[in-house]
């Protein structure tokens, strides 16, 4: 797997914009469909609100991937936030202590091809999403 | 500070997002929309969303929320103009957008507009 990435600073809302507009020039780059490149905007748009928004310290990166003649997109969230306790609370549909619809997580994936998610409470969260060509 | 700029017609208020909006950005639209609609004595409110590359969660809230609050406030609300790669998107996203009324574009959307106000 090769990948040339480029890393993103999420700490402001108008962060989330740019990081959109660079995944959608990524992923047009890449030969994603209109669809697929719709969606990982979106689970992107969603991902990097949750690090601005719960996370410190927050970056993006953002990859070209290539694995068995596959070109795809992957896109890492990182922050150094409080972490989630329970993950699998933190992945239901609904469930937020943010306020908003508690879509990001559980949306995001449904929107990928791979999605993984590493937390550990009181240093920090990684999202590491792929969608394929 | 940031605006999107809100037009009224007669006793109809029209937006187009033509930017790709930040979330503060989207929280002035809605309180501008609901302002507007009590200063204006407006009616109906047309919010065009084709310049939209995506609609995400935050920004379905907003478009729910201004539905609804432009309903409590007796005026109509329709959304036109949403690509078809964004509402595939947000059906996926688990986003409905249950209570907003949409239409194809603006001719249909100011169409329904003015029958539901007779």
């Amino acid at each position: 797997m090769t990948g040339k990435g480029e890393i993103l600073p999420l700490r402001a809302s108008e962060d989330v914009v740019i990081v959109r507009q660079r995944v959608r020039a990524l992923a047009a780059q890449e030969g994603l469909k209109l669809v697929d490149q719709t969606k990982i905007v979106t689970a992107a748009s969603e991902l990097a609100r949750n690090t601005v928004i719960y996370g410190r310290d927050g970056t993006a990166l953002l990859e070209a991937v290539e694995a068995g003649g596959r070109r795809g997109v992957r896109l890492t969230f990182e922050d150094r936030g409080p972490g989630i306790a329970d993950l699998q609370l933190a992945m239901k549909d609904g469930y937020t202590t943010g306020g908003g619809l508690g879509l990001g997580l559980s949306g995001s994936k449904r929107l990928c091809n791979e999605f993984e998610i590493e937390s550990k409470v009181g240093v920090g969260t990684r999202v590491t999403i792929t969608r394929w060509r | 500070m940031e605006r999107i700029p809100i037009l009224k017609m007669g006793s109809f208020l029209l937006v187009t997002v033509q930017v790709d909006m930040h979330d503060q950005l989207a929280m002035n639209l809605q309180s501008d929309l609901t302002d507007k609609i009590v200063s204006a004595k407006a009616r109906g409110v047309l919010i065009d969303i084709s310049a939209l590359d995506i609609v995400d969660s935050f920004i379905g809230r907003m478009l729910g929320n201004i539905a609804s609050m432009s309903r409590i406030l007796d005026a109509e609300t329709v959304v036109v103009g949403m690509q078809p790669a964004v509402a595939i998107t947000l059906v996926e996203l688990g986003l409905a957008l249950t209570g907003v009324r949409t239409a194809l574009n603006i001719e249909k959307g100011m169409d329904l507009l003015r029958a539901s106000i007779g």
